[in-house]
């Protein structure tokens, strides 16, 4: 049904849809409003065989949600941000020990500084932890992967994290399409589980393997995943046969066949620079996007196909790994120099800091002139960092900067979106 | 595209008037993109919410630096530096308050703003009179909603109807009503079918 | 339903037996039938009474279950010892956690459960000391106050064991551990206030608490059964000496486990809903030396010259417990609201 909804309560719908049967989190902005929609299904009885369970941590809704799942219960949280770091060690658990369980995370940047805005450092953090990243675009695509991800995650017994972007995305109203729920039904079988926990059938799960099978073990995992690469447009393509509408996949392009300059991005973002890409096409500019759906398992060949014929590829991403550089960035560049293709990672958005039109344009025009570097911080205030720098230089003892950029800048630092 | 900035404070429902306009738009058959400014809003502190209107999907998250029309909930943010910044020439400005529009004299640090494309609204006397209660957002909808015709009557009754129950939805809209019908009859230019909004460009 | 405490013993050893009882009141450990939850081949080591602990407990909580269980464990000794991959010495449907979510994970299991209609299949989590009161409380006190639906068990050895005998919040004054070493001006790990699990447990207000000891086999079973009538949230802490941790030897685990009793270091009580209902009064008072000398983790204190005033401060908290539970002067049943 055509709904203009909140992203957050449309996520909710689409999740209770799946007929999850444990749901537990802990609340933490930019999540808030996809629990409390949830809980308010669950607690009207409009969500029925649904225990929702109010946790007193993040670490306990990842616990609660590792426990249902192994007992045979359909299994769903969410967070953010400090919360999905809080939970790390049972991210890995989970994943270490196959259970389907299905996150969202409300994409937030984590600190220190404390910044409760958008960006990707929290799913960034966690991806090498053995579980599917998706990304989603839209919140129309953030409810379409939601269902996807229950059936992904219960047939190769992978957890998944959906990923969407916090208030861009979470708290943004707009026009989204919920799938009926017959619709799900007809996509979503019941949760099979491969192992469980069961009296009648006792098993003992989460033993100890030492180093004699651990890279076995770890090896089998890595096989898994890369099912998912084989399985993920299968599985959106069936999706697409019962809602009429694509939304899935590993990556998806826009006016990239014949692009000299090629922009790779993940989540919200996209669609900024799409309508970027139709104003300079206007001009006569051949420039094209690809997103990037799927982030783990890494789709390298998927993305190697869509970047085959530019000449250069710029990366926008909201994360960065500091003393190092772009992530994403990395992963792309190394597909592609082989070919001599040039890649420019642009750092935009970090901490919410919004990403204008206007700047991307910028940007995307300094990368066809060849004037970007490796890495670029887009719109960087260069002069209060400069000033920084020199006043760091000149003087031994450290102590910490933010609030000096904080005076410095004044109120633009903390520009909303 | 015709993109819209609400200004107010905390606690008088910014962000609840982006999300009427945003349903009003798309009970018009419309695409429309509502978003708050997000910062630590407690009560009373300024606040932005954005709505962005469209006749085919919205795909930017870009800001809005650019409006066609603001919508001042709160006449003490008239003094705020910046308020009006980036209103496109022949943009809108809609202000709660019971001084005529010369009174508030915003006119002159609006350049360009034609003649007919600022209204005032004493919204919070309407609001208090339909609803008993000082909300003037689903209220300034109605005379937005006359002044620019981008969104129907019915399409802003039927967005209060739905997100409003019991005494607050038939109080609002009276409200919307009374404030569109009270602006049409001021702004006698003022078109009342759906006015396209993709001239020039969308 | 009154009990009548079973007052038999052998003359010297106040070892309980089963020989002269019917069969109807002897324990499930003598049962051949038993469940043996904890079967034999595990890598524990001699005499460890974390091993018993374990196996007492979850024998009778599987016949007072019917074998409906399924048991979360805590990261420690007792889930590296019985699952070393790819063996397992558990004949039950267990899962091991991680070190401080064990909690958690039982709340999730037992979610599972009720949402599916299964009322017959009970849930047990259980840890040790450092995943019950140290990195395991936060989990622990969120089961509590949602009241759910598992019996929490905590073997208590008072340090963390398997990592090398480093200190916990239960370790008590005065004992050796590797981070509270026997050097310095005060050897041995600090006199402070403690953290007595059990009483945060009935602060909860919780629908059962209990403290048992591996040296009462008849107690500790009667309190498995006791917990498993009941729904909701329930903790049991039950005392396990260590041979290695504690130096002492293994043959001496029954005898410290009743001695800790005895001298009132470990009060055995039971409380529902915040009020304390009965304590199990002590038969023969012994004081806190006979106790303490059989472990070398409190050799510092006999030295020459022995530190009195550390072992008069260890007596003064046997002595409080005693006040406190009302551990001497007969059997005392506390009036239960």
């Amino acid at each position: 049904m055509l709904r203009q909804i909140e992203g957050s309560r449309a996520v909710a719908e689409a999740v209770a849809a799946c007929r999850p049967r444990v749901v537990c989190a802990y609340p933490i902005s930019p999540q808030t409003h996809i629990i409390e929609g949830v809980g308010a299904l669950v607690k009207s009885g409009r969500l029925k065989c649904c225990e929702f369970v109010n946790v007193e941590s993040e670490f306990a809704a990842m616990s609660v949600a590792i426990g249902a799942s192994a007992t045979g219960a359909r299994a769903y949280t969410a967070t953010s941000s400090q919360g999905l770091l809080f939970m790390a060690e049972a991210v890995f658990n989970a994943s270490g020990l196959g259970l389907p369980i299905v996150m969202t995370v409300a994409n937030r940047a984590v600190g220190a500084p404390i910044n409760i805005w958008n960006d990707h450092s929290d799913a960034m953090a966690l991806r090498d932890a053995g579980w599917i990243q998706l990304f989603a675009e839209s919140n129309q695509h953030a409810v379409d992967l939601h269902i996807q991800a229950f059936r992904l995650a219960e047939e190769l017994s992978v957890p998944v994290m959906v990923c969407m972007d916090g208030f861009i995305l979470t708290h943004a109203v707009e026009r989204v399409e919920i799938p009926t729920q017959e619709q799900v039904d007809r996509y979503l079988p019941p949760f099979v589980p491969q192992e469980v926990l069961d009296p009648a059938s006792p098993v003992s799960i989460g033993a100890m393997v030492g180093p004699e099978a651990f890279t076995e073990v770890r090896f089998l995992a890595q096989a898994r995943q890369l099912e998912a690469l084989v399985r993920i447009p299968e599985l959106a393509a069936e999706f697409e046969a019962v809602v009429g509408r694509p939304g899935g996949g590993l990556v998806s392009t826009y006016r990239h066949e014949d692009a000299e300059t090629i922009v790779v991005a993940l989540g919200s973002v996209v669609g900024t620079i799409k309508d970027v890409v139709d104003q300079m096409r206007e001009e006569g500019t051949r420039i094209g996007v690809v997103s990037v759906t799927t982030f783990r398992p890494y789709p390298e060949a998927a993305l190697a196909a869509a970047l085959e014929g530019a000449h250069r590829v710029v990366v926008v991403e909201k994360a960065f790994a500091i003393g190092a550089r772009g992530l994403l960035g990395a992963d792309v560049e190394a597909l592609v120099s082989g070919r001599g293709t040039k890649t420019s990672t642009v750092v935009a958005g970090l901490g919410g800091r919004a990403i204008p039109e206007g700047s991307l344009r910028r940007v995307f025009g300094e990368a066809i002139r060849g004037e970007l570097e490796a890495v670029n911080f887009l719109d960087l205030d260069r002069a209060v960092v400069d000033r920084e720098l020199a006043r760091m230089a000149g003087d031994p003892r450290t102590s910490p900067s933010a609030a000096r950029v904080l005076r410095e800048v004044g109120e633009s630092a903390a520009r909303p979106i | 595209m015709f993109q819209v900035r609400i200004h107010g404070r905390g606690g008088q429902g910014v962000v609840t008037a982006a999300e009427l306009l945003a349903v009003a738009a798309f009970n018009d058959g419309r695409h429309a993109q509502a978003f708050p400014s997000f910062g630590s809003e407690r009560t009373g502190a300024p606040v932005v919410a954005f709505c962005r209107i469209a006749e085919r999907e919205i795909r930017t998250r870009a800001p809005i630096d650019e409006p066609d029309a603001l919508i001042i909930q709160d006449a003490t943010l008239l003094n705020h530096p910046g308020l009006f910044s980036g209103l496109k020439p022949q943009g809108y400005v809609v202000v709660n308050t019971r001084k005529t529009w010369d009174e508030i004299s915003v006119a002159s640090r609006i350049s360009g703003l034609p003649k007919n494309h600022g209204l005032v609204v004493g919204a919070t006397e309407i609001a208090l009179k339909h609803l008993g209660r000082p909300l003037p957002n689903a209220v300034l909808l109605g005379g937005f909603a006359a002044l620019t015709g981008v969104v129907s009557l019915a399409a802003a009754v039927a967005a209060v109807e739905d997100r409003f129950s019991g005494a607050m939805r038939d109080g609002n809209v009276a409200a919307v009503t009374e404030a569109f019908n009270e602006t049409h009859a001021v702004q006698a230019r003022v078109k009342r079918e759906k006015r396209p909004v993709g001239a020039p460009a969308d | 339903m009154t009990e009548q405490t079973i007052k038999f013993y052998q003359v010297g050893s106040f070892a309980v037996g089963n020989r002269l009882l019917g069969p109807q009141l002897r324990t499930v450990q003598a049962d051949r039938t038993r469940s043996n939850a904890l079967t034999s081949g595990h890598r524990a080591c001699q005499g460890c009474g974390e091993a018993l602990g374990a196996r007492y407990v979850l024998d009778a909580a599987m016949r007072a279950t019917e074998r409906q269980l399924i048991v979360v464990n805590a990261t420690g000794c007792l889930e590296v010892f019985s699952t070393p991959y790819p063996e397992t010495s558990w004949q039950i449907a267990w899962m091991h956690s991680l070190f401080g979510n064990t909690a958690a994970v039982a709340t999730g299991v037992a979610a599972a459960l009720k949402v599916r209609g299964d009322t017959k299949t009970r849930v047990v989590a259980q840890a040790g000391d450092g995943g019950a009161v140290d990195i395991g409380f936060g989990c622990l006190s969120g089961m509590f106050e949602r009241n759910d639906d598992v019996l929490f068990v905590c073997y208590d050895n008072e340090a963390y064991m398997n990592t090398g005998v480093q200190r916990s919040a239960s370790t008590p004054a005065a004992a050796r551990t590797a981070t509270t070493e026997a050097v310095g001006r005060e050897p041995g790990n600090a006199f402070g206030q403690g953290k007595n699990l059990p009483l945060l447990a009935v602060a909860h207000e919780i629908p059962y608490v209990a403290t048992a000891s591996v040296a009462d086999l008849h107690d500790l079973e009667a309190k498995v059964e006791r917990a498993m009538e009941l729904r909701g949230a329930r903790y049991l802490h039950v005392l396990v000496p260590c041979p290695l941790g504690w130096g002492a030897a293994s043959r001496d685990t029954i005898r410290l486990a009743r001695l800790a009793c005895e001298t009132g270091l470990f009060p055995l009580f039971e409380a529902a809903y915040g009020e304390i209902l009965r304590t199990t009064p002590i038969r023969h008072l012994v004081p806190v030396e006979a106790y303490l000398r059989l472990q070398r983790r409190f050799a510092h204190l006999f030295g020459t010259p022995p530190r009195t005033e550390d072992i008069a401060r260890i007596q003064a908290i046997a002595d409080r417990n005693i006040r406190r539970f009302d551990l001497v002067d007969g059997s005392v049943e506390k009036e239960q609201r």
